[in-house]
């Protein structure tokens, strides 16, 4: 997995490539706890296709990190991972896109 | 492949060697001819039900085997270990309806992997942990 890290004035873009699993969410984990007072979170998973239930503790846990802090959206979602998304109800706690 | 068609990989139970038994299944499943998103699906399944062998079965170091067996028209993967007692399939379903700040991620592994696969079910045989599960490609 590869993270490209993108600052536009408050907006934090971080595209994640290839698959979000056990062995690689501890880097987006790491990665997210380095941004200093992030206001706008954005991960554009255009080039992610697989996620596992670690990717998905990343994500809520970023969702949760930003509920009082910002904004935090998830963009170009696969029709794979948005399912995964879709079977676990996290479409109704995290604000994710469709590619 | 033993003489009954089984596939057999016997593997230490550590997050390490995921990769490893993702390659496994799929080059069994590319060699089945299934879909991008069957293969994707199945290995979110064994990821799940693989690092939780990894994480909670042993004190310490112990092994893990997986099974595949092509069927009609799916592929049954067995994942046994010898370590404590754990029945996965018996643990409660998470609410997946509650807010993000009362979701617990405990159990949505397992929760996917009844979600995604077609039939699975659990046997504690000879002090070792059989999960079977089966994915039918047909439907």
């Amino acid at each position: 997995m590869e993270i490209k890290q993108i600052v536009q004035n408050d907006d934090i873009t971080l595209a994640v490539i290839g698959r979000l699993d056990t062995i690689t969410a501890p880097q987006l984990e790491a990665a997210i706890k380095e941004l200093v007072n992030p206001k706008n979170i954005i991960l554009d998973f255009d080039n992610l296709e697989y996620i596992s239930s670690a990717g998905l503790r990343v994500v809520l846990g970023i969702s949760k990190m930003m509920k009082d802090a910002g904004t935090f959206k998830i963009i170009n979602v696969n029709a794979d991972v948005y399912e995964v998304f879709e079977m676990t109800g996290f479409l109704d706690i995290v604000n994710v896109e469709k590619k | 492949m033993n003489e009954n068609g089984i596939l057999t990989l016997t593997i230490e139970a550590k997050d390490e060697n995921l990769e490893k038994v993702l390659s496994f299944v799929d080059a069994k499943m590319e060699e089945m001819g299934c879909a991008f998103k069957q293969i994707n699906q199945v290995d979110l399944v064994l990821e799940e039900a693989f690092v939780n062998v990894a994480h909670y079965a042993y004190q310490e170091n112990g092994y893990a085997t997986i099974e595949l067996e092509e069927k009609d028209t799916g592929l049954a993967i067995t994942l046994i270990d010898e370590g404590k007692e754990f029945n996965p399939i018996e643990k409660e379903d998470p609410d997946i309806t509650q807010n993000a700040d009362d979701r617990q991620i405990g159990g949505l592994g397992i929760f996917l992997v009844k979600k995604l696969m077609t039939s699975v079910s659990y046997e504690r045989k000879e002090n070792k942990n059989i999960l079977r599960m089966y994915k039918d490609f047909s439907i």
